[in-house]
């Protein structure tokens, strides 16, 4: 697996990310180092093997349905860019 | 189960319609923090750091929405899947703070399941069809933004941002707009049944997302579009409506259709184009590493199985087998507030024939009339079973048990107080009532006369005078006798 640079330029606008053409370039030999050095592991033959999905045996925790959190509105406006009154302040959107 | 065909041009053409339908899930917190998931409150009030997408704050499933999207897929006889995984959507939007919603692609929670329904839930010979459902998975609402409120800024209120959401995807099986509605009917009604989702579609707790496409019938299915968000079942099948003809003529005057997301808008009666860029939908899923997969052990869904109540079709069947007509049957199911009513009322001893059919026609009636709901009754199930109560004891007659229950609606006074009160009890004063027959009969001797002449049909009018002279409080079995005696001579 490999990128170009179209590619690199289409994951930075899809993440939000401007990147000049010269760190475009560079950027795809640097991604494409990390795919190759992660594509080693392609060469370990996993058959039959369940997917791992800890490193220690650990079972998802649950909550009980009890409202133990919120009204922190200061706290959660308090380093919004823009603020209007109780709300969030964003450059206007509208389809 | 219905024919519906649009008349084109170049012939006839079918409608080929699926839906995914969110709907919110019955919780008091969110679905990954402890904020408040009611609806309403002041902005970003309902807000941990969680939801807000804080740096480093965890998200810790709550189990009762994980089990009451478990108990949705049982009741639609769904496989529940027992590993199921979280995964992350990635886009990005003012009314998403995290840059991604948490959700379930690969590996959804409820697998493959099935609703049955039928045109007209309340005639009991309109024939039913199986509508698949592909899967039921649980993720996060999104917060809401306000356009209207500055010149130039939007305005994000994270209330609901975080709130946990059923996603249920159905089979593109059905083929008209009134399947598409007695589908959502029949979902709705089941939701409501389970108790996850409250069905308010006017509050958005319920809202679904129709794809549409048309085809020559029997041929190969056609380009689908998606209209997004709609929140009422009169505009679903509006929006199937116009959205299926304009495929038809677009196709007809050679074009293609594009497939595309697309708005309703309930005022101009059409859908529109929301013209998303191109990469709207590159939405880059991958496991959300933040959370471990969810396991669900023997002892979950045991609770879940029992912890079910008794759904609509069981339910439907079970009064008819108590002998109630199939018609009241399928009403009194239709919706399970009407149908906990009723049980509230036989559980006052109640005979069911009699509370069945004094609730469909008495109480909607009168709830019709003051534009209330059930659960807005003025009369609840204990007074109407006093009411009833007296009916069945022979104190009053029917038609007296209908002026006691408008005054209970005016007063809300009990019904023994109000026929104690004024005086309503049906009596069996065979005396008092012979006098009256006695006079009746002297001022209509004319009718008396063609009565024992032979025209029978002249009883009813006898019997109709003596119970205004009663006025309504005689026992109409006692007139009968009574007036059968004295006139048959």
């Amino acid at each position: 697996m490999s990128v170009d640079k179209d590619t690199v330029n289409k994951i930075a606008r899809l993440s939000r990310i401007a990147i000049s053409d010269a760190e475009a370039d560079k950027m795809v030999g640097e991604l494409n180092g990390i795919l190759a050095w992660v594509e080693q592991l392609g060469e370990v033959d996993v058959t039959g093997v369940e997917p791992m999905t800890a490193v220690i045996p650990n079972k998802l925790r649950l909550r009980d349905d009890v409202v133990t959190d919120g009204d922190v509105r200061e706290k959660v406006l308090a380093n919004a860019p823009a603020r209007e009154g109780s709300f969030f302040g964003v450059p206007k959107v509208i389809e | 189960m219905s024919e519906y065909r649009i008349q084109g041009n170049t012939g006839e053409w079918e409608v080929v319609i699926g839906l995914e339908v969110h709907a919110q899930v019955t919780s008091n917190a969110k679905l990954f923090s402890g904020a408040s998931a009611s609806y309403g409150g002041e902005p970003n009030s309902h807000v941990s750091l969680v939801d807000a997408a804080m740096p480093g704050m965890l998200p810790v499933p709550n189990r009762e929405c994980l089990r009451q999207a478990v108990r949705t897929g049982m009741a639609i006889n769904a496989q529940i899947n027992r590993w199921s995984r979280f995964d992350r959507k990635n886009y990005f939007y003012a009314d998403l703070p995290q840059g991604y919603q948490i959700s379930q692609l690969y590996h959804p929670i409820v697998g493959e399941g099935e609703i049955e329904v039928t045109l007209n839930e309340k005639d009991p010979e309109s024939p039913t069809k199986k509508i698949g459902i592909e899967r039921i998975h649980v993720e996060q609402d999104a917060g809401k933004l306000m356009h209207d409120q500055h010149p130039t800024m939007s305005f994000v209120d994270l209330n609901r941002s975080g709130v946990a959401l059923m996603e249920i995807v159905s089979r593109p099986d059905m083929s008209s707009p009134q399947e598409a509605g007695a589908y959502l009917k029949k979902l709705r009604s089941i939701l409501r049944y389970v108790g996850s989702c409250d069905g308010n579609m006017e509050q958005g707790s319920m809202r679904a997302d129709v794809n549409v496409s048309v085809r020559k019938p029997g041929g190969p299915l056609g380009t689908r579009t998606e209209t997004k968000n709609v929140n009422s079942i009169r505009f679903m099948m509006q929006a199937i409506e116009y959205e299926a003809q304009r495929q038809v003529d677009l196709l007809e005057s050679g074009g293609a259709v594009v497939q595309e997301t697309r708005l309703f808008d309930p005022n101009k009666m059409e859908t529109r184009s929301m013209r998303s860029k191109e990469d709207a939908h590159d939405y880059r899923y991958f496991p959300d590493p933040d959370l471990l997969p969810v396991e669900l052990d023997d002892a979950f869904l045991e609770e879940c199985k029992a912890s079910l109540p008794e759904l609509p079709d069981a339910k439907r069947k079970r009064y008819e087998s108590m002998g109630l007509t199939a018609y009241n049957a399928a009403v009194l199911t239709a919706e399970a507030e009407t149908a906990f009513w009723f049980e509230d009322l036989l559980s006052h001893g109640v005979d069911a024939k009699q509370g069945s059919n004094w609730l469909l026609s008495e109480l909607f009636g009168a709830l019709n009339k003051l534009g209330k709901s059930l659960d807005e009754s003025p009369v609840n199930p204990a007074q109407a079973a006093e009411l009833l109560g007296l009916v069945a004891d022979g104190t009053i007659s029917g038609s007296i048990a209908k002026q006691v229950f408008e005054i209970m609606l005016e007063t809300g006074q009990g019904a023994a107080a109000i026929v104690e009160e004024r005086g309503l009890k049906q009596t069996n004063d065979t005396g008092a009532i012979e006098a009256e027959i006695a006079k009746i009969m002297a001022a209509n001797e004319d009718k008396v006369a063609e009565y024992r002449s032979g025209k029978d049909k002249l009883f009813g009018f006898f019997v109709g005078q003596t119970m205004k002279a009663m006025q309504g409080k005689a026992n109409p079995q006692v007139i009968n006798e009574l007036l059968k005696k004295a006139l048959d001579v």
